[in-house]
């Protein structure tokens, strides 16, 4: 994975804990969360309607959709009851030097993905 | 002549037996020496004491009045040496020689203090006495590293009291599992995960090897090897009975001193009680069998000989809030014959095991859920044949009929150990002073105040003594924090906890979800009157950035109009803001507001900015609006000023948040035209009057409102409202509508506790909505003034990438 994959999105300061931001980087529109010990990075459309999924209520590792209660998995992005059809996207984040790096090399658009 | 009868120990045990001896008729002179300077005061409590929920004033059982109403001499700090039974004296530690015709031995017990080189060290404390608790007290300080050793009931409740002092504490035990005594494996397992939730460390197994340190102890050291820092450490492993004074008199003494059923020693003229005895080879430790020994000695002492000491199955309860443990009766389930019957949740925190032989109970053990503890505990003392009930054993049918658990107690039974409140006491009050709520027993006797567990004995008296029991629905607030939202607000206060994260952390979870943290949030806010720690990210996103959004993410914007009542330059205002931000849609409300709809997250301050007004709270769970008709100024058949009132009220009650939203209409006379009568709350003007009603409703539920008083004042009409707001935003549950929640109360309770209260309770109320409302300010200037650098801005990313 060279360092090329990794964009510097933001500061540390700039997301509270437990909450997330959604920034857009490269046409993709990612949200990012800050727990206790780390940030996680998922897609921030909900599969549902279309929710965006940075101002959902955090809950341990998952983050629930404001508009309509969906629950994802900030990890996996998968969707935490069995019942619901699809999940979102996850990005790879670390931090350095109190910047917030995520890694998009693996990003392709909804359409793509779901082939 | 009276008969000299001599009580060596001044705690629970001999005092009770003397206040059992003083109720019946009897020829004694009473002399009571205690070692320790304070009158009797009740040692489960120091726990209490340590964690800062009762002053040492506050657990004395017996004052000094009581030793002289009673013509008792009490030494205090007079330890007796040795006992001369020839002579029949007993001899202080100065040589001072008191006579006895009779002799109880109440010494009680020691800490053990364990054969660990270093435990005479500085700031290596016992925690035993009043004194020790002191001596605790003054070193506590927030920040400071504390270790306890021992992790059974008191070593437990030492580390919950010096953690709420603010010491960062660990417990150590040398046993792979908590409170082994009571508990199984499985059941110390759940205890160890619910005591590291509220913050304190657990080591096990951990053999304390050696205490280091140069004078003062500095930490720990394990015989693996490991080391523990602590600038404190307390000893809790165990106690031992003080039986040394009745070795040296030649006493039958093995780990206690040896009592018959009828509490004799082996000497007819001495006797013992409490924790110092041994009664058929079994030693104490737990307040109850203390309480009956005391009955028992009691009867013999005044010649009656009768009823016996059969002893006691071992009971045990931990009295820390929010961490439920009973234990009673045998848990060895290795005998043959015994039968195990086990449920457990572990998101919710609950274990039961029962052990049954023939049918019978023979032991339990409850956590996380202890409410059908006297169920069992009835079953266990009687021996019920179990058979019918084997099919919901683990769940007891609780209806059948509530009255026979109370009924079956004696009224001298402690129903509240923490408070030392009796059977009696409770029903005394009940009848003195009309209590018909758990809330209004809680106020007058300091029953289950503490640690709670005494909450459903409390019930089950008040629905069998009072007539008109008013039963508090018990809504769980969420699987995250199982407790009902009464539970909730006394812990908030009785703990002081001042965030979401304190509670969940302490209480729950640890992590919350999207049902309990908006609750906590608000239970938080009301509770403290605004003076909490705000926690946005546990709040809904409308609560976030003060807008309510929309199904495309974007917010709708409704600015506050008073009444509905405008001004030509704000509505100019509103149409260059929805020209200048391309509003897509402009609506008039059902509230008489305008609505701004499909406005950018990071267009919010500046649309705030523009349009200049505060805003209307439409997003959230709180006071909406005021909706009034054209009133007496204009309105032909008006006859009360429902715009001003209006506009006034609003300002009373704007920026206060509430359980669910809340709706107000005012009206000049009853056509009714802003329909106040279906409205949260309504003013009606009549001619020369106001009707004050409230619990309207007029969304999914049609609700015509209930009459909650007449006025003849605008002021007194204010007044009433305040008085029902505020009451419903202490006592609703989260998410309950006024018309829900007039329906559950009733509204003749409704008007006694607030237009009827005495004028010192609607004080209160006030009191509390006034210190809310201070702190009450317009969300919208977080606009200007946001509560992180980005509430409101859109983050731009610092590297640009190309879009694939």
């Amino acid at each position: 994975m060279n360092a090329r994959d990794w964009t510097a999105v933001t500061k540390v300061g700039d997301i509270p804990l437990r909450e997330g931001r959604a920034v857009t980087v490269g046409g993709a529109e990612i949200a990012i969360f800050r727990l206790e010990d780390r940030y996680l990075t998922i897609e921030n459309k909900c599969p549902h309607k279309g929710g965006p999924l940075c101002d959902g209520i955090v809950s341990g590792a998952t983050v629930v959709c404001p508009l309509h209660g969906r629950r994802f998995d900030l990890e996996t992005g998968m969707p935490v009851r069995a019942s619901e059809p699809s999940g979102v996207a996850t990005f790879a984040t670390r931090v350095e030097d109190g910047i917030i790096f995520v890694n998009m090399s693996g990003y392709k658009s909804r359409e793509v993905a779901a082939t | 002549m009276k008969q000299q009868l001599v009580v060596v120990g001044n705690g629970m045990a001999g005092v009770s037996c003397v206040e059992q001896i003083l109720k019946q008729p009897h020829s004694f002179d009473i002399t009571i020496f205690g070692d320790e300077t304070h009158v009797n005061y009740n040692r489960i409590l120091l726990s209490l004491v340590l964690a800062g929920e009762k002053s040492a004033e506050e657990i004395v059982i017996n004052d000094i009045a009581w030793y002289q109403t009673n013509g008792i001499r009490a030494r205090l700090g007079v330890k007796i040496a040795a006992i001369d039974r020839e002579k029949r004296v007993v001899i202080d530690e100065d040589g001072g020689a008191t006579e006895y015709d009779k002799l109880i031995l109440a010494t009680g017990s020691s800490a053990f203090i364990p054969q660990i080189p270093g435990v005479d060290k500085k700031n290596v404390h016992f925690f035993r006495t009043l004194d020790d608790t002191r001596a605790l007290l003054d070193k506590a300080r927030p920040g400071l590293k504390a270790a306890v050793i021992g992790g059974g009931l008191l070593g437990l409740e030492a580390a919950r009291g010096l953690q709420m002092r603010g010491c960062e504490v660990t417990v150590v035990h040398l046993m792979e599992t908590l409170m082994e005594r009571q508990l199984d494996a499985t059941g110390g397992d759940y205890l160890k995960r619910k005591i590291e939730s509220l913050g304190i460390r657990v080591m096990l197994p951990q053999q304390t090897a050696a205490l280091f340190g140069n004078g003062r102890v500095d930490g720990l050291r394990f015989a693996s090897g490991e080391e523990l820092e602590a600038d404190l450490v307390v000893i809790a492993a165990g106690i031992r009975p003080n039986a040394e004074l009745g070795r040296k008199a030649g006493l039958k003494v093995g780990r206690g001193i040896v009592v018959n059923d009828y509490m004799e020693t082996s000497d007819p003229h001495i006797f013992a009680v409490g924790e110092c005895t041994e009664h058929r080879g079994q030693t104490f430790g737990l307040i109850a069998p203390l309480f009956e020994q005391g009955r028992v000695l009691a009867s013999t002492l005044t010649g009656k000989r009768g009823p016996v000491f059969g002893g006691t199955s071992p009971a045990a309860k931990l009295k820390i809030m929010g961490v439920d443990i009973f234990s009673a009766g045998s848990i060895d389930e290795s005998g043959l014959g015994v039968e195990t019957v086990r449920y457990e949740d572990p998101s919710l925190g609950i274990y039961k095991k029962l052990l049954l032989k023939d049918n019978q109970l023979l032991g339990m053990i409850l956590v996380g859920d202890i409410e059908d503890e006297p169920i069992y505990m009835d079953w266990l003392r009687s021996g019920t044949d179990l058979t019918p009930h084997r099919r919901q054993i683990l769940f007891p049918p609780r209806d059948a009929d509530p009255g026979r658990a109370v009924a079956d107690m004696p009224d001298s039974e402690t129903i509240c150990g923490c408070n030392g409140v009796r059977k009696g006491d409770i029903i005394r009050a009940i009848h003195a002073h009309g209590i018909t709520t758990l809330a209004g027993l809680k106020e007058r006797t300091r029953a289950s105040t503490s640690c709670g567990t005494c909450t459903g004995l409390c019930e089950k008296l008040l629905r069998a003594v009072t007539p008109d029991f008013q039963d508090e629905t018990r809504t769980t607030l969420c699987s995250c924090v199982p407790f009902s939202y009464e539970q909730l607000r006394d812990m908030i206060r009785g703990q002081k906890l001042k965030s979401v994260e304190e509670v969940l952390n302490i209480y729950g979870n640890r992590k919350g979800c999207e049902v309990c943290k908006p609750a906590l949030s608000y239970l938080l806010d009301m509770v403290w009157c605004g003076e909490h720690e705000e926690d946005r990210s546990a709040r809904f996103i409308n609560d976030r950035v003060h807008a309510n959004i929309q199904k495309d993410g974007t917010f709708s914007v409704v600015p506050r109009m008073r009444g509905g009542v405008t001004t030509p330059d704000e509505l100019r205002r509103i149409a260059d803001v929805a020209d200048k931000y391309n509003v897509p849609m402009v609506k008039v409300t059902g509230s008489q507001r305008i609505d701004l709809l499909g406005i950018k997250k990071a267009d919010l301050p500046q649309v705030w900015a523009d349009l200049g007004m505060p805003s209307g709270q439409a997003y959230t769970k709180g006071v909406r609006m005021v909706k009034t008709c054209v009133g007496s100024d204009f309105c032909r058949f008006g006859v009360q000023d429902s715009t001003r009132a209006g506009i006034e009220l609003e300002r009373r009650l704007e920026n206060l948040f509430t359980p669910h939203k809340f709706k107000m209409g005012v009206v000049g006379c009853p056509r009714n035209c802003a329909e106040a009568t279906v409205k949260d709350l309504g003013l009606v003007g009549q001619d020369g009057s106001w009707q004050v009603v409230v619990g309207g409703a007029a969304g999914k539920s049609v609700r015509k409102a209930d009459l909650l008083i007449t006025v003849e004042t605008t002021e007194q009409a204010m007044q009433a409202s305040d008085l029902f707001f505020q009451y419903y935003r202490e006592n609703a549950n989260y998410l309950e509508r006024s018309y829900d929640f007039v329906e559950r109360l009733g509204i003749e309770k409704i008007r006694k506790e607030t237009v009827y209260a005495p004028e010192a309770e609607k004080r209160k109320l006030l009191d509390r909505l006034a210190r809310s409302k201070a702190l009450a300010k317009d969300a919208w200037l977080e606009g200007r003034t946001p509560v992180s650098p980005t509430q409101f801005v859109q983050i731009q990313p610092m590297e640009v990438q190309p879009a694939k």
